[in-house]
């Protein structure tokens, strides 16, 4: 094992570019720079997210998502924070166990004029308009499938996937069977060069998104760069009674799983009730937005050391 | 029976799959910021050499394939098995026609071979990267052909033909480059 970076000197440059052009971006636009704690007394409920247990019992954050909105409730007005966050045995060509994120929220926005304004800053870094296209979740699986995803069945679901081969073993959820799908069947035949904005996920994976008054579908969004998924963002759910049904339904698909259950954030349940304004926020993943910039093929080309243990 | 979680999966580690041994040539982690991880894995069958890919959801595990690299000398053959020796134990190890296939054009008695072993029978023979095989038969260059790059056949002691320059002549010694069956340099008389 070398104890050299993987980044170069060149990736290491555009990295300090980038940065600085986010903060710039940002500061243009009149949005606040915070910083929130990495070390936190309560995790992440999600279970297909698994937090760093650190020894006085704590976690490291997954996401600054929670604090984040504490400020919100608070009063911060629109916030934005690039940090690292970590999450435990994510690794590969395009993951890193410790990875840095973009996170910003703005008050009275919804789901699709924040799309717009990640496209945006996307094409402001890049120096370059990009080609974009613009769909919904349930689009693509018609299109790439014939399958409605909001009401297919499970049967329907692995059928599709046994006719492209996959046969990923037991304990597959409808929601897995939809991840699969779309992870292996659709999203790696999205265009190098274009930018695609997916809309409307499915309810049952609206996350911390509020749902569409049809009730089938969140309004949740993901940007994608060719292949590579980039952003995630929503139009914030403000309910706190639907924020504790979802964080309940989060805990009992651990136990389900027989994982080790989290402890959920108390503070953050404490500023829902108290109210978070009408807004919306998104991810983006720094290091993957520096792969698709410089044309890397593996996260450890912009990361100066990564987790090789 | 040992097995292995995807999150221990890399190159190089065998698995059973479907009553076959594999090794893992690739290993690819596939995972929605929010949703399911899986591994999307390339595998080659180490009884037939087919590659195929395949997709595990993460935290499932898949049995381990006893395989086992050893290093061992190859002794001789009795017309239907090859035979190797461990040079620690001294035990003798017969390995059939399937196993050798690849390997037996440069195989050379005295030489030590890769043989990997699965549930302790001989799976498959590798030669080493680089043999010095004897020239046995070979056409005279034709004089005054200088052109660059100009090859001709050439038989080895092993049998095999490969392609050599001009200048080679029987006799000769050549070290040569099994995995890609070709020549690399006339080794000293």
């Amino acid at each position: 094992m070398s104890w050299r970076p993987g980044a170069n000197r060149e990736a290491l440059e555009a990295r300090a570019r980038l940065l600085h052009g986010i903060r710039a971006f940002f500061m243009a636009r009149g949005v606040l720079e915070v910083e929130t704690p990495l070390h936190c007394r309560a995790g992440n409920t999600d279970p297909a997210i698994e937090s760093f247990r650190v020894c006085d019992g704590g976690y490291l954050h997954t996401s600054p998502e929670f604090a984040m909105k504490r400020l919100l409730a608070a009063g911060s007005g629109d916030i934005f924070q690039i940090c690292k966050v970590f999450r435990r045995g994510e690794a590969g060509r395009h993951h890193n166990p410790e990875f840095t994120l973009l996170e910003w929220y703005r008050l009275g926005f919804d789901d699709r004029r924040l799309a717009d304004e990640v496209v945006t800053l996307i094409e402001t870094l890049a120096g370059q308009s990009l080609p974009l296209h613009r769909t919904s979740y349930r689009q693509l699986f018609i299109e790439a499938l014939g399958i409605d995803p909001l009401s297919a069945d499970v049967e329907s679901l692995a059928a599709a996937a046994d006719a492209a081969g996959l046969h990923p073993g037991g304990g597959m959820s409808r929601n897995d069977w939809l991840d699969l799908l779309l992870s292996h069947c659709i999203t790696p035949g999205f265009p190098a060069g274009r930018l695609t904005v997916v809309s409307d996920y499915p309810a049952s994976q609206a996350a911390l998104a509020r749902l569409r008054p049809d009730g089938e579908t969140a309004a949740r969004f993901e940007v994608y760069w060719g292949a590579l998924e980039l952003a995630n963002g929503y139009h914030e759910l403000t309910d706190g009674a639907e924020q504790r049904r979802r964080i309940a339904a989060e805990q009992a698909e651990r136990r389900r799983r027989g994982m080790p259950p989290v402890r959920a954030d108390a503070h953050f349940m404490a500023a829902i009730d108290a109210g978070l304004p009408e807004c919306a926020g998104v991810a983006l993943g720094v290091d993957r937005l520096l792969m698709k910039l410089g044309g890397a093929g593996h996260i450890g080309e912009v990361i100066a050391f990564t987790d090789t243990a | 029976m040992a097995s292995y979680s995807t999150n221990e999966f890399r190159g190089g580690l065998k698995i059973l799959l479907d009553g076959d041994p594999y090794t893992i040539i690739e290993n690819e982690f596939v995972k929605p910021g929010k949703g399911q991880a899986f591994n999307r894995v390339k595998v080659r069958n180490l009884k037939n050499g087919k590659v195929l890919e395949k997709t595990f959801k993460s935290g499932e595990s898949v049995e381990a394939a006893d395989v086992i690299d050893t290093e061992m000398q190859y002794i001789y053959n009795d017309g239907d098995f090859w035979y190797f020796m461990d040079p620690n134990t001294y035990e003798q190890i017969g390995a059939g026609p399937a196993a050798v296939e690849a390997a037996v054009k440069f195989l050379k008695e005295q030489d030590t071979c890769t043989v990997t072993l699965w549930n302790g029978e001989p799976l498959l023979v590798t030669p080493p990267n680089f043999v010095e095989l004897l020239v046995t038969q070979c056409d005279p260059g034709v004089r005054g052909d200088t052109a660059q790059g100009a090859t001709k056949p050439a038989t080895v002691e092993t049998g095999a033909t490969i392609r050599v320059p001009l200048f080679v002549e029987e006799g000769d010694v050549l070290k040569i480059d099994t995995r890609t069956g070709e020549y690399v340099s006339r080794a000293g008389k």
